[in-house]
């Protein structure tokens, strides 16, 4: 009897914002988790294909994910869909850090009115979610992955498994919504052992897997990257498209409003690195787009210029590596940008379809109350990119491009040692491109001393020695007379004036020379070892020496 | 701003009016930290209190205009909130924050304040009487700057008070959770005495932000009362 109170009409709305709102929930948890910061759009005009009014974007594969899992069925009592989150290092080990449970039970909301109420509190469930999403612990660890680790996600459809947390996880809940066929819950349980391991922390730690946490540096020799090559779907069929999301039959149309979509413009705040899509045809791209991304997230400063890779641009999508089979057990990650049916590319220019055949209908004064229009015919969202054509260049070109080892503003090294493009040095961009200049420049070669006369021959008080005074064209100025304070001539034949004409410019120094400044920064970090060695078999005196210190 | 400012919407001494929710919340930061942390309360209120903007039509029929959101990151706080995006709202409330920052900062303040964000209805009357407006949820952050003396000490408040917020982010959703009362939706006529209609992309229900500078017993030394008001109604 639960049923005959509600219209048929009623019904199939319920049903239809239970599954939208199930997948857009797999939406925020997963973005949230991308490790980038999300921006989307306001937009005044009604757009029609903004489920609960909210821009929030679709990403395919995560879509296809929560179907899959879902299997047409809908969150039900004891049916209750997880997404859980969590994380692996790039040794392999994996743990999981949340788990984000929409569950359904019998409290049911008769009277609730099903078209306007419920549709308005799932939004602003929606939005609860949002906000919950950025404060959990996973949410810091997700924005600084891509080195060392990569935050998964799996979606199943059941009974919640909570066993992976450990112990003492704790619970937060996002929100509850009533409606005449249950009570929707949504929940968060995430571990809390990590809590107390702040980022920084977990950077810091070396090897619990024997990896050398070191963001800074460059790795030179790519076999050395930390990243090993995922369990990515090379088996899959790299033309694989995933069904954008019109292909369903009974998509997200909204029932509500005229123009259509994509007002909603997704956009990734902080990239302006841009990377070349993956070509699934070789596994080496993975670790390189790992790579790739650690030097974003990682290192703010770091900023390739699109054109020094060598790329074509491809909107930055998700740098969470995306691997696993289809099996829906298999946690999964994203690699972005999208592989083929991978992030939609923003299009420019908002597509206009066709109008509904309905409008969203509203009669205000008393509760207002929404009779939701049919379906429309399937809307055109956003353009699903299927090109799996490459846009990068061979995988060794990335290697090598990416690979530049970063130079000091003051190493002098020659230019050529350097790609001119990649150099790191604060404000490379103004540095002068002449290779020559560097043999004028004073830091790196002092000018000739001068031959000094014999300070006996001038004598140091005579007026208007100016000439004589600098046999010296560095001068700037030129010496009319020189009194230098406290001296007397008497005395010594060397005095303080003669003393500072005679050192004004002083020989070069041995280690500003050509010779040794040639001697590359590879060669001097590769000495370190040996040096640090014989440091280390001294250790007594040094430390004896210290005691003397204090 | 609204003609009617100094009529209607008085702040009402009594406390807050009847069946008006209220709800408190306390945190301690450093100086820089008060911004960042009472936008990141503000913002999150309302992103729950704004819809899109309602487009009427005929026969009483409206459509409704799409949120769109974003991703926040503090500068002075380990935290990130998401807030709506619409840079006019934002522009507003970092008015209304800078404001009680700086009176914090001022003379007669030990470092505490408060600061209120109240969501309102007008309620229309016959001439000669002023309309009413009548609080239906009321926000009040109380905020105790300290003070501190070393680098160590501002990175352990940089953590802990991004800790706090957290906390904060959860009460309020689960206020909002609680599905309490709303103001009804209204007809494009009353659309305004319910609705702030005056931004281009958002529509958060009409508010206004007070703040209080308290001295340390606790009583109002400086009754400076900012009033924000949005309201697009001609006189």
């Amino acid at each position: 009897a639960m049923d005959t109170d509600l219209s048929s009409q009623d019904r199939k709305d319920l049903d239809k914002f239970i599954k939208f709102f199930a997948l857009k929930t797999v939406q925020v948890i997963v973005q949230a988790r991308l490790g980038e910061k999300i921006c989307t759009r306001s937009s005044s005009s009604p757009t029609g294909s903004d489920w609960f009014n909210l821009a929030i974007k679709d990403i395919p594969e995560v879509t296809h994910e929560a179907k899959k899992a879902l299997a047409g069925q809908l969150p039900a009592v004891g049916r209750s869909m997880c997404v859980e989150i969590s994380l692996k290092t790039s040794e392999g080990d994996s743990m999981e850090l949340e788990i984000w449970c929409l569950e359904m039970n019998e409290k049911c909301d008769k009277e609730i009115k099903v078209s306007y109420t419920v549709y308005n509190r799932l939004s602003l469930l929606l939005k609860s979610l949002l906000a919950i999403t950025r404060v959990t612990p996973a949410y810091r660890l997700s924005r600084k992955q891509g080195h060392e680790y990569v935050i998964l996600y799996r979606i199943y459809f059941g009974e919640v498994q909570l066993s992976g947390l450990g112990e003492g996880f704790q619970t937060v809940r996002v929100g509850t919504v009533g409606t005449p066929v249950g009570t929707i819950t949504l929940s968060c349980a995430y571990r809390i052992n990590l809590a107390f391991m702040s980022t920084r922390q977990f950077e810091r730690t070396p090897p619990i897997m024997g990896i050398i946490i070191d963001h800074f540096v460059d790795r030179p020799y790519p076999s050395s990257s930390p990243m090993h090559p995922c369990n990515y779907r090379a088996g899959e069929d790299n033309g694989a498209v995933y069904p954008s999301v019109e292909d369903s039959q009974e998509v997200c149309t909204t029932s509500f409003s005229t123009s259509p979509p994509s007002q909603c413009v997704f956009t990734v705040t902080k990239a302006h690195f841009q990377a070349p899509p993956p070509v699934v045809t070789d596994t080496l791209k993975v670790p390189v787009m790992g790579l790739a991304f650690s030097h974003q997230l990682s290192s703010s400063r770091l900023s390739y210029q699109p054109a020094a890779l060598g790329v074509g641009s491809a909107d930055m999508g998700y740098p969470v590596l995306f691997a696993g089979g289809l099996n829906a057990a298999h946690p999964h990650q994203l690699i972005g940008p999208g592989k083929e049916g991978g992030v939609p590319p923003v299009p420019s220019q908002p597509a206009h379809g066709t109008q509904a055949d309905q409008e969203r209908m509203c009669t205000p004064l008393d509760g207002v109350h929404y009779s939701a229009a049919t379906p429309s015919s399937s809307e055109d969202t956003e353009t699903v990119s299927n090109s799996s054509e490459g846009k990068c260049g061979s995988p060794h070109d990335l290697l090598e491009t990416i690979f530049i080892r970063k130079v000091g503003a003051f190493v002098n090294k020659p230019i050529n040692q350097v790609t001119m493009a990649n150099l790191d040095i604060p404000f490379a961009m103004f540095a002068p491109k002449n290779v020559e200049l560097e043999d004028n420049d004073p830091m790196v070669n002092p000018p000739e001393s001068p031959e000094t006369e014999s300070p006996l021959q001038g004598s140091l008080h005579s007026e208007g020695s100016s000439g004589s005074s600098t046999g010296n064209t560095h001068d700037d100025f030129v010496m009319i007379d020189f009194k230098p304070a406290f001296s007397k001539d008497d005395i010594l034949p060397m005095d303080l004036g003669t003393f500072y004409r005679e050192f004004q410019n002083p020989p070069q120094l041995s280690s500003l020379s050509i010779d040794i400044g040639a001697q590359s920064m590879a060669e001097d970090l590769d000495s370190l070892p040996e040096k640090l060695a014989v440091h280390e078999k001294n250790v007594k005196e040094f430390d004896a020496f210290v005691e003397t210190l204090q | 701003s609204c003609p009617l400012s100094t009529r209607c919407c008085a702040p009402s001494s009594a406390g807050p009016a009847m069946n008006c929710r209220a709800e408190v919340l306390e945190v301690s930061v450093e100086g820089r930290q008060v911004e960042e942390a009472m936008l990141a309360v503000l913002h999150t209120v309302l992103l729950h209190r704004s819809t899109g903007k309602f487009h009427y039509k005929k026969e009483g029929t409206y459509s409704i205009g799409t949120v769109g959101t974003q991703d926040v990151d503090c500068d002075f706080i380990d935290f990130a909130y998401v807030r709506v995006s619409s840079e006019e709202l934002d522009r507003a409330l970092r008015k209304a924050v800078g404001e009680f920052k700086d009176a914090l900062r001022g003379s007669g303040s030990d470092g505490m304040g408060q600061i209120s964000l109240e969501f309102y209805q007008k309620k229309k009357s016959r001439w000669p009487f002023s309309d009413e407006c009548i609080p239906w949820e009321l926000w009040t952050i109380k905020v105790n700057v300290v003070n501190l003396a070393n680098e160590q000490e501002r990175q352990i408040c940089r953590e802990k008070v991004g800790e706090k917020l957290c906390e904060k982010i959860i009460n309020i959703v689960e206020v909002m959770n609680r599905h309490e009362y709303l103001p009804k939706m209204p007809t494009q006529s009353e659309v305004d005495n319910v609705f702030d209609t005056s931004l281009k992309d958002v529509q958060p229900y009409l508010y206004k932000i007070s703040y209080q500078i308290t001295d340390s017993l606790g009583t109002s030394v400086t009754t400076t009362m900012r009033r924000l008001i949005k309201d697009t109604l001609a006189l």
